[in-house]
């Protein structure tokens, strides 16, 4: 069983999720930046679904093994699409949200394609291992289409306050996600000091995304080329 | 191999997204201006440098604090610690380096001096508030 420390943090996770869906409710960013909230929300019914199922069966158990893989697969795409919602905001005055939402489902479909192509070589238990390696790319994924979209706000001149943070921070999280899955395929026996460090890692992107709903109002301005503040 | 490249570009990434988030969050605060009162207390009364760092956070720490403000100030402390390396190691060989680092750490100062405002305005709110009830 996770000791102290590994509850107290795990708590605190969840009180910085259930933190951003009051500040975005609060500041009316809620419907604004919906699928960056339903991520949220469904991180906290998660967390709880685990604590539930590693109270009843253990941590060394299949039954969390399972649903922790699983659900973190379905938050990762749940991410993802929240990712190309952001995409939808900076190229908003484009009115290219079609073309944002068909390439996310090819993308989608393209790394799924070449999780199951990697899975299909190498392992007997494909449907378990796909979902491990489909979240593990799709974080890598995430990490590469952040950096567009920085690269793209950069390009764009964006200067909303609020939305640069927002961005900014998923690419922080991306990475180090991103990050952690790479150093447990190459140091699989570094899993267990890891892991700490990654559930410490989970509470940056609430406690960030709460900072940006709460401390900036929709219309404070940034220029990102110099990221100095422009008074309206 | 592939599981090495996803690491270095992800560790490449990540340095280059956190030192973007943190001067985003700096230059949010840095119109913001100081009061008398916290100008008195940190001591900042013309530009903030990068020696008055750490008495601020250590001022920061007397006050309660907010859950949405943490972030903010724990990775300007991170993104500190990094100009202080920098500043300490690249930057003796290239000199242009010494200069943005000090006026990075300085910003850094200000930007916690700004998060003392706010936690003492919202000290003073908090105490209002219970003596009104």
């Amino acid at each position: 069983m996770p000791g102290p420390l590994t509850y107290f943090i795990w708590f605190v996770g969840i009180l910085c999720e259930a933190a951003v869906l009051v500040c975005a409710l609060k500041k009316g960013a809620f419907r604004r930046y919906f699928l960056l909230n339903l991520y949220m929300g469904g991180m906290i019914v998660v967390e709880l679904g685990r604590y539930k199922i590693l109270s009843q069966f253990g941590q060394s158990s299949h039954e969390y093994a399972y649903f922790y893989y699983y659900s973190d697969a379905l938050l990762t795409i749940c991410l993802y699409f929240a990712l190309c919602t952001l995409y939808s905001h900076v190229f908003s005055e484009m009115k290219a949200e079609r073309y944002v939402r068909m390439g996310a489902i090819l993308l989608l479909a393209g790394t799924a394609a070449f999780s199951a192509a990697v899975v299909l070589q190498s392992s007997a238990k494909i449907l378990t291992h796909f979902v491990f390696e489909l979240s593990q790319n799709l974080y890598f994924v995430g990490v590469v289409l952040t950096y567009v979209l920085w690269a793209a706000i950069l390009k764009l001149r964006e200067t909303r306050t609020r939305l640069i943070q927002l961005v900014l921070s998923l690419g922080i999280y991306f990475s180090l996600l991103a990050a952690n899955y790479a150093v447990r395929n190459l140091y699989p026996q570094l899993g267990n000091t890891v892991a700490p460090i990654a559930q410490l890692v989970g509470t940056f992107l609430p406690l960030a995304w709460a900072y940006a709903f709460w401390r900036l109002p929709e219309e404070a301005r940034l220029a990102p080329g110099r990221l100095a503040v422009i008074p309206r | 191999m592939m599981a090495a490249i996803i690491l270095v570009c992800s560790v490449v990434f990540l340095l280059q997204f956190f030192v973007s988030y943190c001067r985003s969050l700096i230059a949010a605060s840095i119109k913001h201006p100081l009061s008398a009162e916290v100008q008195d207390v940190t001591g900042i009364k013309t530009a903030a440098t990068g020696e008055d760092f750490a008495r601020v956070v250590q001022l920061l720490q007397l006050c309660p604090d907010r859950p949405e403000d943490r972030s903010g100030i724990q990775a300007i402390g991170a993104y500190f610690g990094l100009l202080g390396f920098v500043r300490s190691s690249i930057a003796r060989l290239v000199p242009s380096l010494l200069a943005w680092t000090e006026t990075e750490r300085g910003q850094c100062t200000y930007f916690a001096a700004v998060t003392l405002e706010r936690r003492i305005a919202f000290s003073r709110d908090m105490f209002a508030q219970q003596l009104e009830s």
